[in-house]
Parts: C-alpha cells; structure tokens; sequence
C-alpha cells in the first residue's frame, strides 16, 4: 500500500488543522479562563465556584482529557481516510 | 490489629506483589529492556505513564500547596496536566512511529549529530538525577514516619527493593510493577479523599464537594474565604503572583512535562502509533482523578485546621468562633502530628489556647504536607486507611525513581556506550551496560537520599526550566520544520539552556532578589522564556546554513505518517 506524495501532503495539513483547533481551545480554556481572564470569570458563581478559579483548578484539567480524546477520535477516522493506519 | 502491625502488612505486601511482579517480568533483550520489548496494551501504559508521573511530591505534597497557597497553585495543577495536551499532540505519536529507545535517540538521529545526542543525554541526566534525589528522600521519609526506622535505613529499604525490579526487570518490570503502583497509590489517596468530602459536605465526589453548601448556607470556598481573611490571610480564592508570572510559569510546567524524558519514554512502549494517542489520554484520566480531587482535599484540609486550632462558637475558648482553642481540648491527631514536628504550637502569650493566623499573634507552624499525611487521622477513619496511605507515598515515590532511574540507565548505555562510544558492542553486552549503569544510578540516587542536597526544594524550577528550554523545542522543531538543521538544533538547546541555568542558578543559588526578576517572571516561570529563545536562535541559524540533507528529510516525513518506514510516500 503506497501512499502518494500529494496524499501524503493533504494527510499532514489535515492533521496540523485538528492539532491548531485543539491547542485553540486548549489555550483559551487554561490560559484564557484560568490565568488571563480569571478575575472576570470569578464574578460568576458556577456550583458554589468562583468560574475563573473553578477553570483554573478544575475545569481546565476536564477540558485537557476531553481534547486528547477528541484527538485520538479525529486522528483514528483521518488514518482511515487515508488509509495510513496500521 | 495496631496501626503499626497493618503498616507492615500493607507496605510489606506491596512489596511483595512488586517484586513478584518482577520475577514474572524479567527483560531478556535489550528491546525488553529499554521499551518493554515495544507490545504494552495502551491501558497499562496509560496507569504506567500516571505512576510514572505521579510523585511523592503530587501524591504527598501537591494538596498542601494547594491548600496554603489558593489560587496561584493552579499553576501546577493546570501545568501537571496540560502538558499531556502537547505531548499527545505534538511529540508521542511521531516519536513512537520513529520508533528508537530513547529521547536522545531521536535528537542525534534527527539532527545527525553527535553533539546534539550528547546535549541531549546530558540534560536527562540531570534532569533526572535532581528528580530522583527527591524520591529517594521522599520513600526514606515515609518509611521513619509509619515504620519507625530511620530516614536513612528508609532509604536503603527503597534502594533494594527498586534495585531488585529495575535492574532485573527493565522496561518490562517496571512497566508491569508501575501499574500496580498506580493502583495501590490511586486507591490510597482516594478513599481518604472521599471520605473527608463526605463527613465535610456530604457529597461523596471531592471534585463537587468544594462547591457544595455547608451548614451556615455559605459554600466551602466562601467559608475558606471569609476565614482566611478574619485571620489575616490572603484570600483563597483570589491570586496574588502577577498574571505574566503564572502565564509563563504555567507554559514552563506545560513544556517541561511534554519534555521530561523518563514521561516521554513510556510512549515507545505500545505497539502502534494510534496506540501512543490513546495512551497520552488513558494517562491523563488517570492523573486526572488524582488532581482534580486535589483542589477538594486542599479546601477541606484548611478549613478543618482552622476549625480545629482556632475553633468555631462551640469549640473556641472565649465562645467566639475563629479565636482559639484550649489546647487541652484539641483532638488527639493534633498532639500525634506535633511528635513528628510537622506542627509546632508555641504558646507565646502563655494563655493555653491555640490560634493560628498570618499576624504577629500566630502560635503555629504548619508543614505543608500534613494536609494529605494527617487526612485519615483528621476524618477520624479506621487504621487499614493509615497504613494504605503510607503504602500509597511509598508506591508514588518507588515508582516515578524506577522510571527516573531507567531512563538514566538507558541514556548511559545505549546513548552514550552504544551511540558515541563504543558502535560495536554486541547487544549482551549493551544489556550488562545497561544492568551496570542502573546499579550505579541507584547508588548515586541512595547518596543523595542520604545525603540530600540543600537544594531539592529548588529542584522543580531546575528540571522543568531544564526540560522546557532543551528537550521539548528541540523534539518539537525536529518533527514540524524539515529545515531544521544540526547547526540550529543545537545552537538553540544551548542558548535555551544558558539562559534558564543562568536566571535559576542566579535566584535560587546566588541569592537574587525578586525585585530583579525580568519583566517579573519568577525561576520556575523562565523556562518559557529558554524555550522561545530556543525556538528564535534556532530559527535564525539554520535559516543561514544549508538545510538537512535529503535522508534527514525522509525521515521527517516518514515519522509523519503512522503506518510502517518504506510504504510511506514516494519521492
């Protein structure tokens, strides 16, 4: 099973554009509303949370699980795709 | 049974299931050795990489800093965990799929050098030696607390028994013992968790708790709030770093954790690439139940303490809450905790009641660590919970130095022996190579856990800003730009190390005040600022010499590409 150089190529953008949408969403959720925007947030109250300090302890490290698991999903339908998976 | 007879059993038994584990998983090649012969099912790997990860500094340590630090800790807990999002994204996949033993192997591959490999194996075992210190002092401390020996006879005790697995068994034992460690410490920590949530708010999950409502309408939070500052505290929920602080400090522990070598070495251990992806994400829900329970055992611990040493309307002296209690009416667990010195009480206006504030009146010293260490004693739960916590330190500790250890083992003989040394040795001796640097790492490490350097507090900025500054820009660059060159790799790890070493050995060791850091960036947070010069010095210099050569090329793009080298593309 060859895969053509264009494939190949077509195959790695894809991929960079899964990877900058999760980092996208990984920066704004840790970043953003833990450490930028957190006195903000806090002035909303989230299940007796502060919002800002429940993103910063808690809420980001929810967010990080369900990006790996999102990628892991896309990247396995993006091998099929192209038919690199093993 | 007595507190002392389940101690031994629990921690005793544990050892036994570990080094039973062991004698099953004896390494016999040196694939098994190094990456566990490459067929580890993801599942495993993830708890291995979790054990792996997960210290004596976050199972004992981490609740404490959040507890009296507030919000600023969630530098850690957002670092200690976000950093898996980069090293699924960014480096496990195409390193499994390059497919070599180690993170050196991978730089002076890719970067066709020797100087590259050799910056590289330099940095891990520094990076993981001043790790290593740590855990050795950290098994010597839990053995004398639980067991009564000495720190040093501790110590000694952890050397054997992680001797006897990492030595004989490698990659493979270590991988198997990992995941009964994940088990035995996940456990431990847990059920302590759970049960102080419960008593606390009645809601069983520690993640909820925190924001649960206690008895007086208001929530844990607002509680720990309003105590804080009657006492002169800063507020709990509020920060007092500066944002430009914790947003680099955060990115350093980020990197640094994507670039720690004895966590990035676990994911060439499964037998594909989409195999490593899953692994990086059964690793964080792993770590995650540990840390997100984290921040609900920190607010409950101080709110307890509070309670505790200076009373509510009930229990204070004078009848007003948050004053006092008289010491003679303090719980039992008070009195055990000051015996080991990680509370003092002095009575300073002789008046034989207890305050604890941030003021002048303050009569108490609190070490951090108690919050998870007294826990099982504070919720008053039964003696089998004690003895499973300190089987618990002990597994976190045994575990992430057998990691540390092996991966100082491997960098000596395959990186340095094998790679630049010594080309022609047979892969017997590789393997005696390997056995014989383990011992000596062992050795190396019991020393310091004997003798433990002044500076194992400061060590965290050390291995992280280490980590942030050279391994991680350099594995990044490798596999995303294919005109990275030799002369760019390393002229950015050098410069990204120069300048970390020098700003944290110049406010750590040299006695460098905070008002000179630049920009306000504090020694755990320059790692970040390392790692962007990395990425510029590198930039700039292989942009003015010649690019990689076409070889160097293929191999980028083959390691781009999960299924297996030579179907890859056709030039």
């Amino acid at each position: 099973m060859s895969l053509s150089n264009e494939n190949a190529q077509a195959y790695w953008s894809e991929n960079l554009r899964i990877i900058t949408t999760y980092l996208t969403i990984w920066f704004v959720v840790s970043y953003g509303c833990g450490v930028l925007f957190v006195d903000a947030l806090d002035q909303i109250q989230f299940f007796g949370f502060p919002l800002g300090f429940w993103f910063a302890q808690q809420g980001s490290i929810f967010t990080f699980v369900g990006l790996i698991w999102a990628y892991v999903f896309s990247m396995n339908k993006l091998d099929e795709k192209y038919d690199v998976h093993e | 049974m007595t507190l002392d007879a389940l101690t031994f059993l629990f921690v005793g038994g544990s050892f036994v299931l570990y080094i039973g584990i062991a004698i099953w998983a004896r390494a016999g090649s040196t694939k098994e050795f190094y990456v566990a012969g490459g067929g580890v099912p993801p599942i495993a790997n993830g708890m291995a990489t979790a054990a792996d990860w997960m210290s004596a500094a976050s199972f004992i340590s981490l609740a404490g800093i959040v507890s009296f630090v507030g919000r600023d800790a969630s530098a850690y807990l957002m670092g200690w965990t976000g950093g898996y999002v980069l090293l699924a994204m960014l480096l496990a996949p195409y390193l499994r799929k390059f497919g070599k033993f180690t993170v050196p192997d991978f730089i002076g591959d890719r970067y066709y050098s020797n100087t590259a490999r050799t910056i590289a194996v330099v940095c891990t075992i520094i990076i993981s030696f001043t790790y290593v210190a740590g855990q050795m002092r950290g098994v010597g401390i839990v053995f004398s607390r639980y067991l009564h020996v000495d720190i040093n006879t501790g110590v000694i005790i952890g050397m054997a028994i992680v001797f006897f697995y990492a030595v004989l068994g490698g990659m493979k034992g270590i991988t198997y013992t990992q995941v009964a460690q994940y088990c035995v410490l996940i456990l431990a920590f847990m059920v302590p968790a759970i049960f102080l949530s419960l008593q606390v708010t009645g809601h069983i999950l520690p993640q909820t708790a925190l924001g649960a409502t206690l008895d007086g309408g208001q929530s844990v939070l607002a509680t720990l709030d309003q105590l804080s500052v009657e006492l002169g505290f800063a507020q709990y929920t509020a920060g007092s770093k500066t944002t430009i602080d914790l947003f680099f400090m955060t990115f350093a522990l980020m990197a640094g954790t994507a670039g720690l070598p004895h966590v990035i070495v676990r994911f060439f251990t499964v037998p594909r690439v989409k195999d490593a992806r899953a692994s990086a994400g059964w690793a964080l829900i792993f770590i995650a139940i540990l840390y997100t329970s984290v921040p609900g055992v920190a607010g409950f611990g101080r709110v307890n303490l509070i309670q505790t040493v200076n009373g509510t309307e009930e229990t204070a002296a004078s009848g007003v809450a948050n004053t006092g209690v008289k010491y003679t009416e303090i719980p039992e667990w008070f009195a055990r905790w000051e015996n080991t010195g990680l509370i003092k009480w002095e009575d300073k206006n002789n008046d034989g009641v207890v305050f604890y504030s941030k003021t002048d009146e303050n009569e108490l010293t609190v070490n951090r660590d108690i919050m998870v260490l007294a826990n099982p004693e504070i919720a008053q739960l039964p003696n089998w919970v004690i003895a499973l916590v300190a089987a618990g330190a002990v597994a976190a500790a045994l575990s992430t130095a057998a990691g540390l250890l092996l991966v100082i083992s491997t960098s000596i003989s395959h990186d340095l022996m094998k790679k630049t040394l010594k080309p022609d040795l047979t892969e017997k001796e590789e393997l005696l190579y390997a056995r014989g640097a383990a011992v000596v790492a062992i050795l190396v490490a019991g020393y310091f856990g004997v003798n433990p350097p002044g500076f194992v507090a400061q060590v965290v900025a050390l291995a992280f800003g280490l980590a942030a500054s050279s391994v991680f820009p350099a594995i990044l660059m490798g596999i995303f730009s294919k005109r990275m060159n030799t002369a760019g790799a390393v002229a950015g790890m050098v410069a990204g190390i120069a300048v970390t070493m020098a700003y944290i050995v110049y406010f750590k060791f040299l006695g460098g005040t905070s008002d000179q850091w630049i920009m306000g960036i504090s020694p755990e947070g320059f790692g970040t600022v390392g790692m962007i010069l990395n990425f510029i010095v590198a930039k700039v210099v292989s942009s003015m010499t010649a690019e990689p050569p076409a070889e160097i090329q293929q191999i980028v793009e083959d390691i781009r590409i999960p299924r297996g080298a030579g179907e890859a593309s056709s030039h």
